[in-house]
């Protein structure tokens, strides 16, 4: 028995399902929150990269590559965000998030 | 053997990914993330898509784990009373997580994917990275062009939020240097025998 594209699909499932839930059970600390979206981005790069595979097509991995650009870009803005953020509050707790509001 | 290889990786991604959000630490996360991301990278390798693997660990090893790890340890957080909402969330988030994966599972148990039998990680070349790059500079070239105005618009961004000028530290003025002229820098006295430069300019005031 071989690898096939199913196996490689449950296996983002499962990836894609541990970041959301990592979202939703890290509410306070948003460093943690940013590494799961991170994950979710690697479990979608890999449903990408394995569909292009099995499919032999290369388009997904075109695709997964600028996947790849935009969660480095989301991280590094993110981050920047984060420390400017703990540079006015002292803190970093996201829940009470609500100096914009109007 | 491909297969127990799979099953062994898969593993260890999906305990290093549970370990990522749910360690105590926020440095151990960031160390299982790096873990999980290697990880998947033997994953990809193992189908044949050598390039995307080694970017995944040159960007996301090499790159964003060593931010993630910069701002961690930059920032000095007591991590203890983040962790105060953990409870509250679990059995909500639970919920949450298990109706989306029950979903996933619907859809990939309804999908027909055993049709799918055309195996090629690199179609049209010798190696992955030789199809890949066969379309990368051809057909995708604004794709990839536009992938390198977000990486740059990221780091201006980047720069520009976390850039600060702290008063109490001396900087180089390059223009005042530039603009200093000899008027203004040197003062020529005429000094008397006996009496210092400075004395002489106060008997003048």
């Amino acid at each position: 028995m071989e690898v096939t594209l199913g196996h490689y699909l449950g296996l983002s499932a499962i990836l894609f399902t541990i970041g959301v839930f990592g979202i939703f059970v890290n509410r306070k600390n948003i460093i943690v929150i940013l590494m799961a979206i991170e994950l979710i981005l690697l479990s979608v790069n890999i449903n990408l990269v394995a569909f292009s595979v099995f499919n032999g097509t290369i388009t997904g991995q075109v695709f997964a590559m600028l996947v790849l650009t935009v969660a480095a870009a989301e991280a590094a803005v993110g981050l920047a965000i984060l420390v400017v953020y703990f540079r006015n509050r002292g803190e970093i707790a996201v829940d009470d998030v609500n100096m914009m509001r109007g | 053997m491909q297969l127990i290889a799979f099953y062994i990786l898969s593993t260890v991604v999906v305990l290093s990914a549970l370990f990522v959000i749910s360690s105590r630490n926020p440095v151990h996360s960031v160390l299982w993330l790096i873990l999980s991301f290697f990880t998947a990278a033997g994953l990809l390798v193992l189908i044949g898509a050598e390039f995307l693997a080694m970017l995944l660990v040159v960007v996301y090893v090499g790159a964003v784990a060593v931010l993630f790890l910069f701002v961690v340890m930059m920032l000095d957080v007591d991590f203890k009373q983040m962790r105060k909402g953990f409870a509250d969330y679990f059995v909500v988030g639970g919920m949450i997580g298990l109706a989306l994966l029950a979903e996933l599972a619907i859809i990939a148990t309804a999908a027909n994917t055993d049709q799918v039998r055309n195996f090629d990680p690199s179609p049209g070349a010798d190696t992955n990275a030789e199809a890949l790059s066969n379309v990368l500079y051809t057909d995708y070239l604004l794709l990839f062009q536009m992938a390198g105005i977000v990486l740059l618009v990221a780091m201006i961004g980047a720069i520009v939020l976390t850039l600060r000028h702290r008063p109490d530290v001396k900087r180089q003025n390059v223009g005042d240097q530039i603009a200093r002229r000899r008027e203004n820098a040197v003062e020529v006295l005429d000094v008397n025998p006996g009496q210092g430069a400075s004395i002489r300019k106060e008997n003048e005031k």
